[in-house]
């Protein structure tokens, strides 16, 4: 896991570093153009001067003690950005991830039991509708119909700033009333992917041999079901759920930017506009770091699932 | 014959039963014509509908059919089926070339780990470990921030990041079959490890690298249009996601520029995935004998 | 007797692509209580299908009773509720199936899988069923039960996981047992374990057993009656004297004539082919007598897989898999190695011809020395020992033509010009007694026999002296297999050919070899020709090995009492460990025995 940060530390570095122009360029633009004894003094400043390896050590160094670098688009620390906004895209991530595998493993089981029937029908078209539909295209269609149609929902940010007062409650669902939204977007394409990667591993399953025992041991249809098959079906699902977190992370970015809520993604989007690129690369570090702690969460109930699996 | 077991059968070839199965599924056969009908759309539309998607012909925000403009003007005026038409172009091939770059760099890790196994597939695959857990998204949005969005830089990035599925199912193909005696027997008859990976095992594993390969075209095409509605993309040709990410601001007031060309690319993606449904269906022997 | 179970003309239709297809045809036959009726037929011939049937289990939308009834206890199955059959299931009808390793569940404990059945069907606490489940491992005999209940399958050897199916069978005292194959999977010691065990259980509850096998010897075992099928008919019934002494039906003989019956050979100093019903009559069936001229001398043989552990993926232990084995083949002589699976004897045939790297040793054929040969002699090197696998569905690659595989040893080595290439390829199609037509076919086109001639003609093709047989026929129903042994031993004079002949099946050993060598636990422990090792078995495991195989004779059948196996030791070591090296002692002229010890 340690290694995994390293290399990304490491790898952002070279793309700085191959990337044509450095941050002396970036803020000689800002400031309207310097002539070479400044860029000299700029770079000497930032220690591009120093050998290439030294440099590296430096970054990677900085990075351990959580300096990012600055931001010079908001003039603040990019740790201290970083850190004000990851909660909101921690929140989105893991409710969009948790609802999309409840919702998409009890249609699966539910469609297995009747391959040819309409449930299974319908996990495949909406399999597919996951598949083709671009996230931020349907965080739009939601948030056109949400806004012009049936406004019962907030279609953007996290917070209404018309309540000022109450407990924790009030401000809890507020967070929540807003949470919907970019949820059940992001929630949409995974659940896709989930209910029918379930019901395939539920079928494959339904036709085990232990299965077979299961049914000669004169068990009831729900026994074999939720008990033996249902357990046995899981693995892939999760295994598949831990290697989507990237991807999920992915569709948060574009989804937070729908629905502006006030999470890393937005705070991407905004460097990219402002090309603040050490708050883009802060947020890739951050970003890497919450997957690999979502695959160290799936390993963990894929080895309470199997015995098996040893870690 | 000498035999209890009679196998009275046609000699057919694999492939052409392959293909047989493919054009009997109706969702297949759907889903690859309209995937041509874009590409031809993308390829010859313009010159039977020559506005140009840059030209600002009308006023901004035209709705669709009024004032003679099928599906309307964007902010700036400029016709929205010009955009989509010319779109169409970028966005396919944009598709193709990043998923073959995918599969190019995923086939080749995955088959060299799953061959010659002990470091070599250690190093592989952990290389492969890290390129599954970088959010593959924000990855290519640096790429593409720091070495300018054009269209090269952009098919690199996303083909750069989305390997790692190809790499896994190779790989796991390449452990499957090697230890299968067909691979022993070949290469107890001489066979060298070149001709092993690439003519035994390989064709062996192919089936579901080209299913993986065949989706990894769409996911490139929403990859494309993530990139673009977030502002990455190369300003001097038009895609999809570029005019859904231009007119991001005024969805609310003109809701068509964002609908239309999300229509097109969720009907192309639709398409490929039906494509990849029946492949899938075609190349998997499971299925087949059954 | 009153009769428990009774089968009237029952069909059973299976749904496929290409239409409704018989698999079951007027199938009578009835089982009475307390005995054991053998079903017997090969693959394809829908023994197993009848079973699942009287377990109301059918896959459903593939197999389909389409008419006939099923009486059980003077029911109706057809005519029960789903809920009424559940009932019955395990508690009246119990079945264990062919393959222990995928039976059990994998994410339950085995005390958990044999308390559910009780708590099922008995209506007992989760502490009172815990412990029945207890005492029923205990009856299978799977040592410190209380303690092995908490482990999982994965945990258990293949043997032990059936003893736990039966366990689950047994629990509710059932009426009748069906058992679809259960000892195919397993090794011929562990199957003469289970045989007995079942045998004893029934003597003990008074079930009868529906007992479903491929093997003649196997039946020779277990039955009291006996039903023959043959693609989906019953083609003879009768009790197990009568099938065996007196078979009335064409079919019924041809099996017991390809059965190779343990101890037929004693007579004889060479081996022959057999003689199968249905062939000429005027073939002389001439033993083979080879030469006593050295062709492969194998001194020393060891070989060890590293186990890779740790962070570092380091060489943590060593499989030992082959350790100090000597021998040497004759030309145009057969040497089998024969053993239960994990005592090296396919990484012998591996090590040979370097697929697998030996650790030291000495490989000498024909004067060259094989392991110190660099890569591109290697590569010459091997023309001359080439291999037939087991599996004949991944022996040949699907993707090509058979024309192609077959000459892809001869492309290789370019030995062939391209104009007579066709006539070389089809010399061999002759060879193997396969039609020239079938060049163009793909490998999914062929049965397992044809893939198997297949196999043996790629083999041929570059002239080896030596080939290796890895269980070349076991996968094979017992008349192809004898085709194709035949079809051997013929190679065998007419090209002067020598097999190192590898199998656990020792009735085949017996008859195609002229020697003999015994393998456990990666030792050779005794070794000499053929009828000196089965008339005159020295070494305590080559004893108990003999013990073990079924004999196709009612008459000769093993009691539990009789069989005493050990169980087999981990061949995987500590990096520090080094075994002695391996001492044998001359009994007869050529006939050695490991001195030193090897685990049994």
């Amino acid at each position: 896991m340690l290694l995994v940060l390293l290399v990304v530390v490491v790898l952002n570095f070279l793309m700085l570093h191959l990337a044509p122009g450095d941050i002396a360029d970036t803020i000689a633009q800002t400031m309207g153009g310097a002539d070479e004894q400044d860029m000299a003094e700029l770079r000497k400043q930032y220690g591009l001067d120093q050998p290439f390896f030294i440099q590296l050590f430096n970054y990677v160094v900085r990075v351990a003690l959580l300096d990012f670098g600055h931001s010079h688009f908001y003039n603040l620390p990019v740790f201290d950005l970083i850190m004000e906004r990851f909660p909101a895209t921690l929140l989105l991530v893991f409710s969009a991830q948790i609802l999309s595998l409840f919702v998409g493993i009890l249609l699966g089981v539910y469609a297995a039991q009747n391959p040819n029937g309409l449930s299974s029908l319908f996990v495949n078209m909406f399999s597919l509708f996951g598949y083709a539909a671009p996230v931020f295209w349907t965080g739009i269609l939601l948030l056109i119909a949400f806004s012009l149609h049936i406004p019962i929902f907030p279609v953007s940010g996290m917070r209404d700033i018309t309540i000022e007062s109450g407990n924790f409650f009030v401000h809890f669902f507020d967070v929540l009333r807003h949470l919907f939204l970019p949820m059940i977007t992001l929630a949409s394409i995974f659940f896709a992917y989930y209910s029918r990667l379930c019901r395939a591993s539920m079928l494959e399953v339904l036709g085990a041999d232990f299965v077979r025992t299961a049914k000669a041991k004169g068990l009831s249809k729900k026994d074999v079901l939720l008990k033996h098959a249902l357990k046995n079906s899981l693995s892939p699902v999760i295994t598949f759920a831990g290697l989507s977190f990237s991807a999920v992370v992915s569709g948060a970015i574009l989804v937070e930017t729908v629905y502006s809520w006030p999470g890393l993604g937005t705070l991407a989007f905004n460097s990219i506009i402002s090309r603040d690129t050490p708050v883009l690369l802060g947020i890739l570090i951050f970003s890497t770091l919450m997957v690999t702690v979502g695959n160290l969460l799936t390993d963990l109930t894929l080895k309470a699932l199997d015995p098996r699996i040893k870690i | 014959m000498l035999e209890n077991e009679e196998i009275e059968e046609p000699t057919i070839k694999p492939v052409k039963e392959i293909f047989q199965t493919f054009f009997k599924s109706y969702s297949a056969v759907t889903g690859l014509i309209i995937l041509i009908g874009i590409a031809v759309m993308g390829f010859i539309g313009p010159l039977f509908y020559p506005t140009d998607p840059f030209d600002m012909v009308w006023m901004p925000f035209s709705p669709p059919g009024a004032d003679g403009f099928l599906l309307g003007t964007d902010y700036l005026g400029r016709d929205i089926l010009s955009q989509i038409i010319n779109g169409a172009r970028v966005s396919i091939a944009i598709g193709f070339s990043a998923a073959l770059v995918s599969c190019f760099i995923g086939v080749g890790i995955g088959s060299f780990a799953g061959f010659y196994g002990g470091w070599v597939e250690e190093t592989l695959m952990r290389i492969t470990e890290f390129f599954q857990v970088l959010p593959t998204l924000l990855f290519a949005m640096v790429i593409v921030a720091l070495f300018g969005s054009s269209v090269l830089s952009i098919t690199l990035a996303i083909g750069a990041v989305s390997w790692a599925s190809v790499a896994r199912i190779t790989r796991s193909e390449f452990l499957r079959i090697k230890e299968l005696d067909f691979v022993l027997a070949s290469r107890s008859s001489g066979s060298n490890n070149m001709a092993l990976i690439f003519r035994v095992i390989l064709p062996n594993a192919a089936a579901p690298i080209i299913v993986q390969s065949a989706l990894l075209v769409g996911a490139a095409i929403t990859f494309e249009a993530g990139l673009a509605f977030l502002g990455l993309s190369d300003p001097n040709v038009i895609s999809w996601g570029q005019v859904i990410g231009s007119n991001r601001v005024y969805i609310l007031d003109a809701t068509y520029t964002v609908t239309f060309p999300g229509v097109a690319i969720f009907i192309t993606v639709l398409a490929i995935s039906l494509v990849g449904d029946g492949l899938n269906d075609a190349l998997n022997p499971k299925l087949r004998s059954r | 007797m009153e009769d428990l179970v009774s089968i009237n003309n029952l069909n059973i239709e299976a749904r496929t692509r290409a239409g409704t297809l018989k698999v079951v045809n007027d199938l009578s036959f009835t089982i009475k209580k307390s005995e054991t009726l053998c079903v017997v037929g090969e693959s394809g011939c829908g023994k197993s299908v009848t079973a699942l049937s009287l377990m109301s289990l059918l896959p459903e939308g593939i197999l389909k009773v389409s008419s006939g009834d099923i009486l059980f206890d003077n029911t109706n199955l057809a005519q029960l509720s789903e809920a009424e059959l559940e009932g019955i299931r395990g508690n009246d009808i119990s079945m264990i199936f062919q393959e222990p390793m995928t039976s059990l569940n994998p994410l339950f404990t085995v005390g958990e899988q044999v308390s559910e059945v009780i708590r099922r069907h008995k209506n007992l606490n989760k502490e009172k069923a815990w412990v029945s489940a207890v005492e029923l491992l205990d009856a299978v005999k799977i040592p410190n039960p209380d303690k092995r209940a908490f482990d999982y399958p994965f945990q258990l050897s293949g043997g032990q996981r059936q003893r736990v199916m039966i366990a689950i069978a047994l629990a509710c005292q059932p009426k009748i047992l069906i058992a679809d194959e259960p000892t195919t999977a397993l090794d011929v010691t562990i199957q003469a374990e289970i045989l007995a065990l079942i045998n004893m259980l029934k003597q003990e509850t008074g079930t009868a057993v529906m007992f479903i096998t491929h093997d003649m010897a196997v039946v020779a075992q277990m039955a009291d009656r006996v039903v023959v099928m043959h693609p989906g008919k019953k083609v003879e019934e009768g009790t197990v004297h009568e099938i065996f002494n007196n078979p009335q039906h064409e079919y019924t003989r041809s099996l017991l004539a390809a059965v190779p019956k343990l101890g037929e050979m004693a007579s004889k100093k060479y081996p022959e082919p057999m003689r199968l019903v249905g062939e000429k009559k005027a073939k002389a069936l001439k033993p083979i007598v080879g030469t006593n001229e050295p062709l492969l001398k194998v001194n020393n043989l060891v070989t060890r897989y590293p186990v890779k552990g740790g962070v570092f993926r380091r060489t943590v232990a060593r499989v030992h898999a082959v350790e100090d084995v000597s021998f040497t083949i004759m030309k145009g002589k057969t040497l089998s190695l024969v053993g239960e699976s994990g005592c090296g004897k396919s990484t012998v045939g591996r090590s040979l011809i370097r697929l697998v790297e030996p650790t030291s040793g000495d490989v000498n054929l024909d004067g060259q020395n094989i392991l110190s040969l660099n890569p591109k002699d290697m590569r010459e090197a091997r023309s001359n020992i080439q291999m037939v696998f087991q599996d004949p569905f991944s022996s040949l690659n699907p993707q090509r033509p058979l024309f192609d595989q077959v000459a892809e040893p001869l492309r290789n080595y370019g030995t062939v010009k391209r104009e007579v290439l066709q006539d070389k390829i089809g010399d061999l199609f002759d060879r193997v007694k396969l039609p020239r037509s079938f060049m163009q076919r793909y490998p999914h086109q062929l049965s397992g026999g044809q893939r198997q001639r297949i196999a043996i003609a790629r083999a041929l093709a570059l002239n080896p002296k030596l080939i290796i047989a890895d269980e070349a026929v076991s996968a094979l129903d017992v008349s192809v297999q004898a085709q194709v042994l035949n079809l051997m031993m013929e190679l065998q004079v007419d090209l002067g050919l020598s097999f190192l002949f590898i199998s656990h099946d020792m009735a085949v050993v017996e008859r195609v070899s002229h020697d003999v060598g015994v393998m456990y636990l990666g030792r050779l422990v005794e070794i000499g020709p053929r009828p000196s090792i089965f008339r005159n078995p020295q070494h305590p495991y080559t004893q108990d090995l003999l013990k073990a195989v079924p004999i196709a004779d009612p008459d000769k059948r093993k009691l539990e009492r009789d069989l005493n196996f050990k169980p087999l030791p981990s061949p995987i070591h500590h990096l520090t460990h080094d075994p002695t090296p391996s001492e044998y002692k001359e009994v007869a002229k050529d006939h050695y025995v490991l001195t030193t010890d090897c685990g049994y």
